[in-house]
């Protein structure tokens, strides 16, 4: 038993410094992510993500000649998980900066603990209150959730709509969408003249949806990152609604519009651009990293690019940036990535600064519509 | 749309969840009839009927009506095998323990559906098209008629199977009294294994049925269960009808309550509803109490 985990540890650290071998330090980086739990399709492409680029970056010859080591801990999406491996990273590990969390909630949990190590945490969860209030130590690369709505209110003003219906789901996600939702329509001058829920695990939506139906709403917003909202958009159908329907960024994943079948046809909702780069202009700044690491990720493991894999992607891309310009030091790191500008990631590109620890605006979306079960610009 | 036909929809859509909720408590009570157990992995097997029809009909491209029942029977050696392998090789069974059991089973379930099929979520064709029908202003999915069909099948089956065949009469005697049955030379260890079968097998009917309305994933299993245990729990547990009538019920009173009243206390109002029966009678509503007093609970 002992030679053989001797066998596995030594397999371990041969992989672990092939091909390249660094005479120098390695700079750590610790990494947070619900690789496994109900979160783990987001956290799965998260934790894919980093060890690709770390493997691309020390095939390169590292950071600077230093080899760049990526220590990974599942956080199963739950706080305390989370709490714990956070601390094991900055206490044990000596880590110089952290990727992650996934979740907004999980995020939430550590951001004390980063503040007071003072070591610089990148989120890759959406929640604004993440980075609202600006904490020093606290970034994230995922978009706000007010992103989507604006940019979803943008167009309900174009089309002169007024009066909306609001259906989310009741997890973190469909909350925090409901909230932004309400925080913005007086601005736009929408009323909110139906406000339902469902559970993320609902059979049937019918209930609600006939509710809506008897009110005045000219357009419907279903706020859900779950699979349950394309049984939405099939029972919208099955009451023969007609009136608009926007989706949150939550939907942007082809699976969902080939679930939802023809009853998803001309429905609207928010994403960011590595749904489709092709649709991407030639000269677009993001356009030739999106098709890089599209590529990349699905060459080398088999499954379609997420977002969510984008959100890592950024993150590490950050911090292999500051580790490069400033070397291994904690405070620099941090002042490095508030003054990053023009940084162009997966998500958009992104100009942090002192009041701003998102980096990003509304314009990192785009409207995107369902056309034969594929995904299209609205022009 | 008028209130009447509001009503009308929020109706027609709580006896369709309904349907489904009783006929997860049904497996849950014949299972329970036979052993005095609880099987927590009674939603496991509604997901497992689901995913196995997914994956007969579009991967391996099998006509509909083979693969609905390939689907099943699939499904019923899972919980016959779940038996031999887990239930039967036990000493001294006691309640608890058999009731972790199933627990480690559902948990087993979920997790190896999870690395074959994968965390995605799956959809099917409805079995006779995606037009719904209109009924004072109300409309109805032709899905729907067949769950209430497929569903009215079922328990005719079952009350006929019970009542008049030598098998469920077996069955239903290990369930009055287990030593006594065994004495006229019953085998109640093959009772159990059928009750497992035949559970299972229902189960998946439920998760065929509703994959089309509902999609399915590797862990809807458990919120089924959840809510179908309710419908077992309120109808008195082992009694067929009340599993179904109670099941309607709670599919009535979340619809209702989600329409009428707000969406985000839909589940509570059914659960509340739940609770304040088993206060006023804790037999459930068609349980009775003499009976219920001798089961271990």
């Amino acid at each position: 038993m002992k030679k053989i985990f001797l066998l596995f540890a030594a397999l371990a650290v041969l992989t672990a410094l092939s091909p390249v071998s660094f005479a120098a330090e390695p700079y750590v980086v610790g990494a947070v992510f619900a690789i496994t739990g109900p979160a783990s399709w987001l956290g799965e492409p998260e934790r894919n993500t980093v060890t690709m680029v770390a493997e691309e970056i020390n095939a390169q010859g590292g950071i600077n000649g230093h080899p760049l080591q990526i220590i990974v801990e599942d956080t199963v999406g739950e706080e305390t998980r989370t709490v714990l491996a956070v601390n094991k990273l900055i206490n044990k590990d000596n880590v110089l900066a952290i990727v992650g969390p996934t979740r907004s909630g999980t995020t939430m949990a550590v951001i004390p603990i980063v503040e007071k190590a003072q070591v610089s945490l990148i989120s890759c969860a959406s929640a604004e209150e993440i980075v609202r209030p600006v904490r020093k130590w606290v970034f994230k690369t995922a978009q706000n959730d007010s992103h989507g709505v604006l940019k979803i209110y943008d167009k309900l003003k174009e089309m002169n709509i007024t009066r909306v219906a609001v259906i989310s789901s009741t997890d973190g996600y469909g909350m925090e969408g409901r909230k932004q939702l309400k925080r913005f329509a007086q601005e736009y001058g929408i009323t909110i003249v139906a406000d339902e829920t469902y559970g993320p695990k609902d059979t049937d939506m019918t209930a609600q949806l006939t509710k809506i139906k008897g009110t005045d709403a000219q357009a419907l917003v279903n706020w859900s990152i779950v699979p349950g909202q394309t049984t939405v958009i099939k029972n919208r159908r099955q009451l023969g609604m007609s009136i608009p329907l926007f989706q949150s960024p939550g939907f942007g994943n082809i699976k969902y519009a080939r679930a939802a079948g023809d009853a998803a046809d001309g429905l609207m909702f928010p994403a960011l651009r590595l749904l489709m780069v092709e649709a991407l202009p030639a000269d677009h700044p993001q356009k030739a990293l999106l098709a890089t690491y599209k590529k990349d990720y699905e060459s080398r493991f088999k499954s379609d690019v997420s977002t969510f894999g984008g959100h890592a992607y950024d993150a590490i891309h950050l911090v292999i940036a500051a580790l490069r310009a400033v070397g291994p030091d904690r405070a620099k790191i941090r002042d490095y990535i508030e003054n990053s500008k023009n940084f162009v990631g997966t998500g958009g590109v992104f100009n942090y600064s002192a009041d701003n620890h998102v980096g990003l605006n509304k314009d990192a979306l785009e409207l995107y519509t369902v056309k034969g079960g594929a995904f299209a610009l609205v022009k | 749309m008028s209130l009447f036909s509001q009503i009308l929809q929020f109706l027609l859509t709580g006896i369709t969840i309904g349907t489904i909720y009783g006929m997860v408590a049904l497996g849950f009570n014949i299972i329970y009839n036979a052993t005095g157990i609880i099987n927590f992995a009674q939603g496991e097997f509604v997901m497992l009927g689901g995913m196995f029809m997914v994956w007969f009909t579009t991967v391996l491209k099998i006509p509909m009506i083979a693969a609905f029942a390939l689907s099943v029977i699939m499904v019923t050696l899972i919980g016959a095998l779940f038996e031999r392998l887990a239930i039967y090789p036990l000493k001294r069974p006691s309640v608890l323990i058999l009731i972790m059991i199933t627990l480690a089973g559902s948990i087993i379930m979920k997790g190896s559906a999870m690395l074959f099929w994968g965390k995605e979520t799956y959809t099917l064709p409805h079995f006779s098209g995606e037009e719904p029908f209109y009924l004072f202003g109300a409309t109805i999915l032709p899905q729907t008629l067949w769950i209430l069909g497929i569903m009215f099948v079922v328990v005719i089956i079952l009350a006929g199977f019970f009542n008049f065949t030598m098998l469920g009469k077996a069955m239903r005697a290990c369930a009055v009294n287990p030593t006594a049955a065994s004495l006229v030379g019953i085998s109640v260890k093959k009772m159990v294994l059928l009750s497992f079968a035949l559970s299972a097998a229902l189960g998946a009917t439920a998760g065929i049925i509703i994959t089309p309305v509902a999609l399915m994933e590797y862990d809807r299993g458990a919120i089924l269960a959840l809510k179908g245990f309710a419908a077992a729990v309120l109808g008195g547990l082992g009694n067929g009808v009340g599993a179904v009538v109670a099941g309607l019920l709670i599919g009535i009173l979340e619809s209702l309550g989600a329409g009428l009243i707000s969406s985000g206390y839909k589940d509570a109002i059914a659960l509340l509803v739940l609770l304040l029966v088993l206060f006023v009678k804790p037999s459930g509503i068609f349980g009775v109490s003499e009976a219920s007093k001798l089961k271990e609970f």
